[in-house]
């Protein structure tokens, strides 16, 4: 059911990496390294590699998931260089690919989508990619 | 010299036992990351899900997990990192975060990663590529 998504992609959203924001993130997971946060010991600091969990990716048109009953399947990130403290960076996403298997638990739908971070330049920061499981009984309230 | 400089197929960072998972971690991760899911901090939106209770974002324990590497980041960065969700993680879960190297190349040192909880089951687990650089960012 969300076959006619595959390929389509969020319009260009520019976000910052805020410091405030790393270093709340890096409390968050239990890592308050230096290296995220101390500006005087560190010429420039680097954000967590989870930290673009953060960012604004924009709206994929079309693509409506259910609110509830997600299941994050996999998360896979890949960086060209780290990011760092204070750039600007755009971000946008797109869905990679749309299947259906059956399994124990009835069909499962598996969502694909990849985020992409550039600097202004337009140069790969990092993209990562998300599998997102769909359950047969979600799939099935969203018909109704 | 490096620390990760000599490490050898087989070779583990020392593991990282985690305290009790807490639902203030839950909340402050909510916060931090901006993802709200009820599931994660609201027992009664849990239990409407079919959960028997709160459960972690999946994101805040590959958020830690990558904190076994983050002594070694004046020599390089995670460039792939890679992971799959096995099992829930709930309030009370004493989570253990594990690498082991896996291979290595000139440039590129792999990791296989994994984070246990207290009856020593796999929740998450995956692979770590961290790749050596020269870019010096201390002062």
């Amino acid at each position: 059911m969300f076959e006619q998504s595959i390929g389509k992609r969020s319009k260009t959203v520019k976000n910052m990496v805020e410091r405030g924001a790393v270093k709340k993130f890096a409390e968050a997971i239990g890592d308050p390294h230096p290296i995220f946060m101390d500006d005087v010991s560190y010429s420039r600091n680097m954000a967590p590699p989870t930290f673009p969990r953060v960012f604004d990716y924009g709206v994929i048109e079309g693509l409506d998931l259910p609110k509830k009953g997600l299941i994050h399947g996999e998360q896979n990130y890949h960086y060209e260089r780290p990011l760092y403290v204070g750039e600007e960076i755009l971000c946008y996403a797109e869905v990679e690919d749309y299947y259906e298997r059956s399994g124990k638990s009835g069909d499962m739908g598996f969502l694909k989508v990849k985020r992409y971070g550039e600097d202004l330049e337009g140069q790969r920061i990092f993209s990562e990619e998300q599998v997102v499981i769909i359950t047969e009984a979600v799939r099935r309230g969203m018909r109704v | 010299m490096s620390p990760l400089y000599g490490v050898q197929p087989g070779d583990k960072l020392k593991a990282v036992t985690l305290p009790p998972v807490t639902r203030l971690d839950l909340i402050k991760y909510a916060g931090a990351s901006g993802d709200y899911n009820p599931i994660h901090t609201i027992d009664e939106e849990a239990e409407k899900a079919g959960l028997p209770g709160v459960i972690a974002h999946g994101m805040w324990t590959m958020g830690n997990l990558a904190k076994l590497f983050t002594p070694f980041y004046e020599e390089g960065f995670i460039q792939n990192y890679s992971i799959r969700f096995r099992g829930m993680v709930f309030l009370e879960d004493v989570i253990t975060l594990h690498a082991e190297v896996e291979g290595k190349d000139q440039e590129t040192i792999t990791f296989n990663v994994r984070a246990k909880n207290q009856n020593e089951e796999d929740v998450i687990k995956g692979q770590v590529v961290f790749r050596k650089t020269e870019t010096r960012i201390a002062t």
